[in-house]
């Protein structure tokens, strides 16, 4: 029995560096393996679509036709499904965290014509004249990695 | 009974972090009677096995709970397993045990401070909370998030940890030790602590068998079960003693979770120690049979969680069921809120540690 038993760690403390970080000014760094966001090296991908079935929550989708990889970063979950299941290993996780955002998006990027695996895939030469940005209105593309 | 009243407590209340719901019918100061209500935050999520495969499905068992993430996804990838006979490789069974384990530590820590706030005790909730932090780190380091993990798969686990990273560990667990320890003297010794909680909320051991409850909560009576001891998994090769008090108290069910945090501690560096090399996972790819079924029990920070799952020969199961530790100890509370003091009533729902949203799911 008795009183004050958290007496000396609480004066201790006044004589530690604190265990909180001033936010917004100082930032803490992410360890290396932490699961931050998905990114495609958009040069070697095949549209092969592994990841959108793999997907737990539909984040993903690929569309062969328009030859966009996109991703709804409101929806991912970093469960890194994707990136372990993808056989061109051009999927990563990194680090950092995104931004919060006020407006939802879906970030889409287009697949480069050249780069594009002639076999396997469906030809999708109507589309790939199309070279303006796709569907404005519901997709906000960001850059593709290269630009 | 003529001049009962019965008053409205939760679902929102500041001592509930979860949505509960008590009508309490009291007589001058005394709860003579407690009736509990739920279904605030339903989310439907044993349904979507029907759209999610069974890998998939990990992702979203590790989501009923944020505090036992790690263990609902340990529990859900081992009765897959059993349904699906995949011997899980022993260094995987350990790895899972050292998570559960530290996700047992975050978790007591966690419920401490929230207890250390609710009977006023500010500075010591605070510095449970500091503590609790640098298990998170931990997570954050070997599995790359805080809460959610993602590690736990069918057929083992995501992710190794090196040695390097598991003599982190055990550094960072040392560092703990020596501040929980004092810590726990604040919670045992304190006469304020003492004051607020001992002979309060007092379940017999014969109650707390009729109940049914589980985890600390039943310890506290003085029943002796733990689903640890079952040895399922890595626990069958570590040394360790269920801890048990016999007063039935408030008090009891705090010196049992501030006890087994220590326990844990010994249990992750016994792990450590012997965890053998090999890999971490096998390749899963067929389909549970048609009617097939599993059951499987797990000890979570809370208390015992039962998982069922029954396959129908497709990648979807056919049914998945958890029964969480909160709807097993809701009961008990009841008994326990019986003839108290309408002021002690918040201490003792906080110390069956609810998890509303692990019941409703």
């Amino acid at each position: 029995m008795g009183s004050f038993k958290l007496g000396k760690m609480t004066l201790g403390g006044l004589f530690k560096k604190p265990e909180t970080t001033l936010y917004p000014i100082e930032k803490k760094t992410p360890p290396p393996g932490l699961k931050g966001h998905v990114v495609n090296h958009i040069d070697d991908c095949i549209l092969c679509g592994i990841c959108m079935r793999r997907c737990p929550t539909g984040a993903l989708t690929v569309d062969r036709a328009e030859d966009i990889w996109s991703i709804d970063r409101f929806h991912c979950i970093q469960c890194y499904s994707c990136v372990r299941e993808c056989p061109r290993h051009c999927l990563s996780m990194e680090p950092e965290y995104h931004f919060p955002s006020e407006k939802k998006f879906v970030s889409a990027y287009r697949v480069p014509p050249r780069k594009k695996p002639t076999p396997a895939t469906k030809p999708a030469a109507p589309a790939a004249e199309k070279k303006e940005d796709p569907k404005p209105e519901e997709f906000q593309a960001e850059k593709p990695s290269e630009a | 009974m003529s001049n009962a009243t019965v008053i409205p407590f939760g679902p929102q209340h500041p001592v509930l972090p979860e949505p509960l719901h008590l009508d309490l019918v009291v007589q001058d100061e005394t709860v003579v009677e407690a009736i509990p209500q739920i279904g605030y935050v339903h989310r439907g999520l044993e349904r979507l096995v029907e759209t999610r495969d069974y890998h998939q499905f990990i992702y979203v068992a590790e989501r009923i709970c944020g505090i036992c993430a790690f263990g609902h996804s340990y529990g859900y990838a081992e009765t897959i397993e059993k349904l699906l006979k995949v011997e899980v490789p022993e260094r995987a069974q350990y790895l899972r045990v050292i998570w559960h384990e530290l996700s047992r530590i975050h978790s007591h820590i966690l419920w401490m401070g929230l207890a250390a706030d609710a009977f006023g005790f500010e500075s010591l909730f605070m510095h449970c909370w500091r503590l609790r932090e640098r298990v998170l780190d931990i997570f954050e380091r070997t599995t790359g998030g805080r809460v959610i993990l993602s590690v736990c798969r069918v057929g083992g686990v995501a992710r190794d940890i090196e040695a390097s990273e598991l003599a982190h560990i055990k550094d960072v667990l040392d560092g703990i030790k020596d501040e929980y320890n004092q810590l726990c003297k604040a919670f045992l010794e304190d006469t304020s602590v003492k004051n607020r909680l001992v002979g309060i909320g007092y379940i017999s051991k014969e109650d707390a068998h009729a109940m049914g409850m589980v985890g600390p909560f039943l310890r506290a009576s003085g029943v002796n079960y733990d689903c640890r001891i079952l040895g399922n998994g890595a626990y069958g090769k570590l040394d360790y003693e269920p801890i048990i008090s016999n007063d039935g108290d408030c008090y009891a069910r705090v010196k049992v979770r501030a006890l087994e945090v220590v326990q844990s501690i010994e249990m992750i560096e016994q792990a450590i120690a012997t965890i053998p090399d090999g890999d971490v996972i096998v390749p899963v790819k067929h389909n549970p049979e048609d009617g097939a079924e599993a059951c499987n029990v797990l000890e979570q920070p809370r208390g015992e969680c039962f998982y069922y799952a029954k396959g129908n020969g497709t990648k979807n199961l056919e049914r998945m069921r958890m029964r969480t530790p909160t709807a097993a100890n809701v009961a008990g509370m009841t008994v326990a809120l019986k003839g108290c003091d309408l002021a002690d009533v918040n201490m003792i729902v906080l110390t069956i540690d609810p998890c509303i949203s692990c019941m409703e799911r």
